[in-house]
């Protein structure tokens, strides 16, 4: 206390401040400052480092426009020389990754409606015997054209693939066969969106898109606003158990995605005409499931970001991958297989099989069950987390 | 005051990322007993009071709260114990009905509607109760959360540092409320640093670094500390007081106003100081007596020695 100075200057012998407009050393301090405080912030940090190295790979590696490698089924009715040509020509395109097993046709067109096929391609009867005669005989290439963009390349490509198929073939005596035009006809079903409208793949996939940012999003704010505003613990005083207090924050939130629900499936039928094939209940069923795996999901982040800033950073950083591995942007069979291994994992990519595949191409239970299983399990192993990391305690 | 023991608590440790902020603490505390929780900021009061509702898990020690075990029956004190946090902790975008009603439903009230409305006119704050909370000032804030702490009707209420930040006629009301909730047999501990409010209190218990150092009646804390006062009046500058503190057998100097609180152990050889810095200075001592502050005060430097000896690491000079 005595050791204060003696700071009592006379006013009028006082030299006067200098009042500066701008002043380096204020910016300074507020630089300083800022730099500081983001330094301390670790997940931020790891954010700036992690999304662009994210992004990189995404883009650079898993991201293919022209996807190849698209799974074939070859239903080969007539097992000649130039059908197997044709076959080979198919497979060394590297558009199509034909099955090696040959396959009965009606479980290639289960595969084809359950989206584990992209084309099945049948060479009917007589084939050889025809293209012989020049009879023009045909070869029919079913595509599933529920995601235009992915079968335009492999398509075009097929033209050029089976006119070398058959001028290797047809050297010798049959070389007359190959000269000018095509002697077969290549007959294309575009199966699920004959016109190829884009809109029918994009309206559904918004639909999981749209949920997936918002849910996660809202409900990864519900405990992180607690934890900043200080209401945690008061929260925590009273008798009130973790699972009824996820409960209690998650079920609003679904009620809010089946607002959202009702909007978008209004839009895709007036504004955009998008079919609607399948059952209705049955979509609205997934849809249940996958928003209650999305909120719990945000529930889980909200368990362990430690303010809202962060909330939001980790719902950015899955939401990243969830769009672009999803086979929401862009096809997922033309996704390396690493790529499309953390895709299976994503509950959108699973959600959209599942929207497409009802909406689109009608499907009905046994279709889309494969893709609900995952989400069930992506939804217990999310809700288990987060009642894992749920502190009963301060500590 | 010999009424059946609702906390009870025997060498409770906590310590956090390695600096020991509970200390072996002991307390009892009696059905019907306001019991004040005295001590310098983070010296451990709130932490000690979460420990004792479960919400944090001691490192060491144990205790018995409402008869539960606080360290495998949380679920249970939660349900008998009102528990108002330091900082206001109510939900500043819902109105003062809607956070009742939310604590109403955690709680399991019933008939809901008659539990709020009872407790909001209890409080006065019926005609207010379609305020947003967040607009609240201070002192209504506070009565908001005393409301939702007692609704539930609690045996016991801890009250940590309740009152801060709110004016002198909301703390009275305050005060007057917690003595007619005791009346009616609820317990409460209650943290504050403020020293008239440690008066209101059937007895205190004074924390420092974690460590109980006076507990008894106001009167027993102030007998035990062995403190002999000094009031300097008139010519009592900073001057006086710095020539004061030099002298042997002077612990503390504090001005309150222009009068001068001089406290000492020795009660001969702080006279004798006290004497011979006024002589001649036209300013008038007399003997008075200690104060609470003035105890803790010294209370604080005593403790702050022993912690800084038992391996501080603080380098001394």
């Amino acid at each position: 206390m005595n050791a204060i100075p003696n700071a009592a200057t006379p006013l009028a012998g006082r030299r006067r401040v200098r009042l500066r407009s701008f002043s380096w050393s204020r910016v300074m301090a507020v630089m300083v400052k800022e730099t500081i405080q983001m330094r301390r912030d670790r997940l931020t940090f790891a954010m700036i480092i992690g999304v662009p190295i994210l992004q990189l790979v995404l883009f650079g590696f898993a991201i293919n426009t022209d996807p190849k490698r698209l799974p074939t089924a070859v239903i080969i009715a007539d097992n000649g020389p130039v059908g197997r040509a044709i076959v080979t020509g198919m497979q060394v395109s590297d558009y199509f990754a034909v099955a090696p097993e040959p396959m009965g046709e009606a479980a290639a067109r289960q595969m084809l409606a359950r989206g584990d096929l992209n084309y099945i391609v049948t060479i009917p009867v007589g084939f050889e015997r025809k293209l012989v005669r020049h009879e023009r005989p045909q070869l029919l290439v079913e595509a599933d054209a529920t995601d235009p963009a992915a079968t335009a390349n492999a398509l075009g490509s097929l033209n050029e693939i089976v006119r070398s198929a058959i001028s290797h073939e047809t050297t010798g005596p049959l070389a007359s066969l190959s000269p000018g035009g095509l002697p077969v006809d290549v007959i294309v079903h575009r199966l699920y969106n004959p016109e190829g409208i884009t809109a029918y793949n994009i309206v559904p996939g918004l639909l999981g898109t749209i949920l997936t940012m918002t849910t996660i999003l809202m409900t990864a704010l519900a405990l992180t606003r607690e934890v900043e505003r200080g209401t945690i613990e008061n929260l925590m005083a009273m008798p009130a158990r973790p699972y009824e207090i996820m409960i209690g924050k998650i079920v609003p939130y679904i009620g809010f995605g089946f607002v959202q629900v009702a909007v978008i499936l209004v839009a895709a039928a007036v504004l955009f005409a998008v079919p609607m094939k399948g059952p209705m209940w049955l979509l609205l069923t997934v849809t249940l499931l996958f928003i209650a795996a999305n909120v719990t999901l945000g529930y889980t982040f909200s368990t362990i970001a430690r303010n809202q800033m962060q909330a939001m950073q980790m719902t950015f950083f899955f939401f990243l991958p969830s769009i672009l591995l999803s086979g929401f942007m862009f096809p997922f069979r033309g996704m390396p297989d690493w790529a499309q291994v953390i895709g299976q994992v994503i509950p959108l990519t699973h959600y959209l099989r599942v929207v497409r595949g009802v909406m689109l191409k009608g499907g009905g239970v046994p279709e889309v069950a494969n893709n609900v299983w995952p989400l069930l399990v992506f939804w217990a192993a999310v809700a288990g987390i987060a009642l894992v990391r749920y502190r009963r305690t301060l500590d | 005051m010999n009424g059946e023991p609702i906390i009870e608590i025997s060498g409770l440790t906590k310590a956090f990322s390695g600096k020991t902020v509970v200390d072996h603490v002991d307390m009892t505390v009696s059905r019907g007993e306001i019991v004040g929780f005295l001590g310098p900021n983070g010296s451990g009061k709130t932490t000690t009071i979460r420990m004792i509702c479960g919400l944090l898990k001691p490192d060491s020690g144990d205790g018995t709260c409402l008869g539960y075990d606080i360290r495998t029956e949380a679920d249970r004190i939660k349900l008998e114990v009102g528990y108002m946090t330091q900082r206001f902790s109510f939900y500043e975008d819902l109105t003062i009905r809607e956070n009742l009603d939310f604590v109403a439903r955690l709680y399991g009230l019933t008939p809901r509607g008659d539990y709020v409305d009872s407790t909001l006119g209890q409080l006065g704050l019926t005609n207010r109760r379609n305020q947003l909370a967040g607009t609240l000032s201070g002192g209504w804030k506070q009565r908001l959360a005393l409301a939702a702490c007692v609704m539930h009707k609690p045996q016991l209420l801890l009250l940590d540092e309740p009152t801060a930040g709110v004016d002198p006629k909301a703390r009275r009301e305050f005060w007057d409320e917690i003595h007619e909730l005791a009346g009616n047999g609820l317990t409460v501990l209650v943290s504050t640093h403020y020293m008239d409010e440690a008066e209101r209190c059937h007895r205190i218990v004074y924390i420092a670094y974690g460590q109980v150092v006076a507990r008894g009646t106001v009167p027993e804390v102030i007998a035990d500390s062995g403190l002999h006062t000094f009031v300097v009046k008139g010519q009592s500058g900073a001057a006086l007081a710095r020539r004061l503190r030099e002298r042997p057998g002077v612990d503390q100097v504090a001005s309150f106003g222009n009068d001068l609180h001089v406290v000492g152990t020795d009660e001969r050889l702080l006279e004798q100081a006290v004497r011979e810095v006024i002589a001649g200075t036209g300013a008038r001592a007399e003997p008075d007596e200690t104060s609470l502050e003035d105890v803790f005060i010294r209370l604080m430097g005593q403790t702050a020695d022993n912690f800084d000896g038992n391996g501080g690491t603080e380098a001394r000079p």
